[in-house]
């Protein structure tokens, strides 16, 4: 089976910025793959690229072994994009809008059924006659997705789909895009929510300066850099404080707390003994195991 | 996957929704467009018609109706390619159509057409309401038919260049203003250029739009400043150049994509 999406050795230049920067990937068909990375990592350039919203500099792009630029009409009837910003046509309602999104995909009068379908799933049912000036934010975010799916492809990209969505309607398009995955659907993802990343995508890449830090699933890359914090909160404030003999294990303040991290468990009993011998109580303790987020921070340098 | 009836579907998509973003919006597109060109012709009709006979045989006003026809319709042949294309880049929404399978060809042909159709339909509705009072011969509709198709095509083409290139609003209106609008009205729309001193008839002959409104008048009173002939051969190698030129933009993907 021809994987999903394959970047090969692609550069992306604007000038003097190396926006992208010798990226090479391939995400399998079925996969639900996240592409996290701060700000101008290059995540957006990367979607940009896929839908011929912008030309690599070097390198080559398929989609299910399409080239997206000599075969650039195959490539883009097997991918969906949805765009970061709520841009929309102001003349049209939302029905009208999906229905002349699936024409330009060469979709006649018999695919009204599945642009019905894809309304009521998304819930806009109640909004289909509405222009797209008039829908809430959510709303439009919505008739955004609906818009990428009409045309049924088989490869689905979200750049920030769920960025200023409030939490229930956040939780209701991921559980749509879920459904949609196993369906059979590649679902590839950019979001700044990492809890999002860490619970629904199978295998991430995380990005930084264009290029690939880390690429491995989600599980692996949690094993790799695992580490048990212990996170105490102290009957005093400062770590001048802090007896010899805890300050020997590593850790940092946050939030009037101190984090220390364990290297074996038997650590826990080691700080605790030596805070009682030095008469300090422990007014709350906590152990916090290592997220995407801890993973992305470490990997990425970003804070 | 991509067939011709998918192709066909897409093209067609396109253009249908070209043709129904002017007619949501038809007091702006259509009915605006066709009362300036009413009140021209009221106006100066009024103001010349006794004083001024430009064809033997014909009065003024009979003799303006052609001119203001095919001014009215380039003018808005090239807003609907034009407006469309900045507003679609401005909103963001271009992202919908650029991320489609749709070629370049069909991009092209589909804004060409939904300007021919808004021009050539501004143009018959100021020539309805003209006949209602004024006798209007119709002599060659041949050259009526390929005029108004070549300069509907070429205003068209204009148009997507201008929208291609403009980033904002201001460009586009300083396009409209200091382009089209002194072309058009220099252009021999109010008066034959034989009326005119010998030095501006050489620059009048520069100005392509003089060419579509003379072939277009010569369908109407069989009379011309120019051979019809030579006008629809520079009408035609105009709308060949910019027709090449936008092909090239929109294949290259000209400040649409990157």
């Amino acid at each position: 089976m021809k994987p999903a999406i394959v970047y090969r050795n692609i550069k992306k230049n604007y000038g003097s910025v190396n926006a992208v920067n010798g990226i090479s990937l391939s995400i399998p068909q079925g996969e639900f793959f996240g592409l996290l990375g701060p700000n101008g990592a290059g995540k957006s350039t990367m979607i940009n690229m896929l839908g011929g919203l912008a030309s690599p500099t070097s390198g080559k792009i398929s989609v299910m072994g399409m080239d997206v630029h000599s075969n650039y009409q195959e490539a883009r009837h097997l991918v969906g994009i949805v765009p970061q910003e709520l841009v929309f046509d102001p003349f049209f309602n939302v029905r009208e809008m999906l229905r002349f999104q699936a024409g330009y995909f060469g979709k006649g009068r018999e695919n009204d059924k599945w642009v019905d379908e894809v309304i009521d799933r998304l819930d806009l049912r109640d909004k289909a006659n509405t222009n797209m000036r008039k829908l809430s934010g959510g709303m439009k975010r919505r008739a955004l997705i609906a818009q990428a799916l009409v045309h049924r492809p088989p490869v689905i990209v979200l750049d920030e789909p769920t960025a200023g969505v409030d939490v229930e309607l956040r939780q209701k398009l991921w559980g749509f895009i879920k459904e949609l995955n196993k369906e059979g659907h590649t679902i590839v993802l950019t979001t700044h929510y990492l809890e999002e990343a860490e619970t629904l995508c199978n295998s991430v890449a995380m990005l930084r300066l264009g290029k690939i830090v880390a690429l491995d699933t989600t599980r692996n890359l949690l094993k790799k850099f695992s580490t048990k914090n212990l996170m105490l909160r102290l009957n005093f404030m400062s770590k001048k404080e802090l007896p010899k003999s805890v300050e020997k294990f590593s850790y940092v303040e946050s939030d009037g707390a101190f984090i220390f991290q364990l290297k074996k468990i038997t650590d826990i009993s080691h700080i605790t003994e030596a805070l009682k011998k030095s008469k300090i109580e422990i007014i709350d303790m906590q152990t916090v195991d290592t997220d995407l987020e801890n993973v992305f921070l470490k990997l990425t340098g970003a804070k | 996957m991509v067939t011709l009836k998918t192709q066909i579907i897409g093209t067609w998509t396109l253009l249908k929704k070209e043709l129904l973003r002017f007619w949501r919006v038809v007091f702006q597109t259509v009915a605006a467009p066709v009362i300036s060109g009413i009140l021209y012709l009221l106006i100066f009709s009024h103001v010349l018609d006794s004083r001024l006979e430009v064809y033997e045989g014909v009065p003024y006003a009979a003799f303006l109706i052609p001119g203001l026809i095919m001014m009215s319709l380039l003018q808005n042949a090239f807003s609907n390619s034009s407006s469309s294309l900045i507003q679609a880049k401005v909103m963001g929404n271009i992202v919908f159509l650029l991320l489609t399978p749709l070629s370049y060809l069909q991009l092209f042909f589909a804004f060409i057409v939904a300007s021919i159709a808004r021009g050539i339909f501004v143009g018959f509705c100021i020539y309805l309401i003209a006949i209602t009072y004024i006798d209007l011969p119709i002599e060659h509709p041949w050259f009526l038919f390929l005029f108004a198709m070549l300069g509907g095509g070429l205003m068209g083409a204009f148009g997507i260049i201008a929208g291609v290139w403009c980033d904002r609003f201001d460009q586009m209106a300083a396009f409209g203003n200091f382009v089209i609008m002194p072309l058009s009205m220099l252009s021999g729309v109010f008066y034959s250029i034989h009326s005119l001193p010998v030095s501006w008839q050489g620059v009048s002959q520069l100005n392509p739009f003089f060419y579509m409104i003379d072939g277009f008048r010569f369908g109407f009173f069989g009379q011309s400043d120019v051979s019809p002939y030579f006008s629809l051969g520079v009408v035609a190698l105009f709308f060949i150049v910019l027709s090449f030129i936008t092909i090239r933009m929109l294949k290259s993907g000209f400040k649409l994509r990157n």
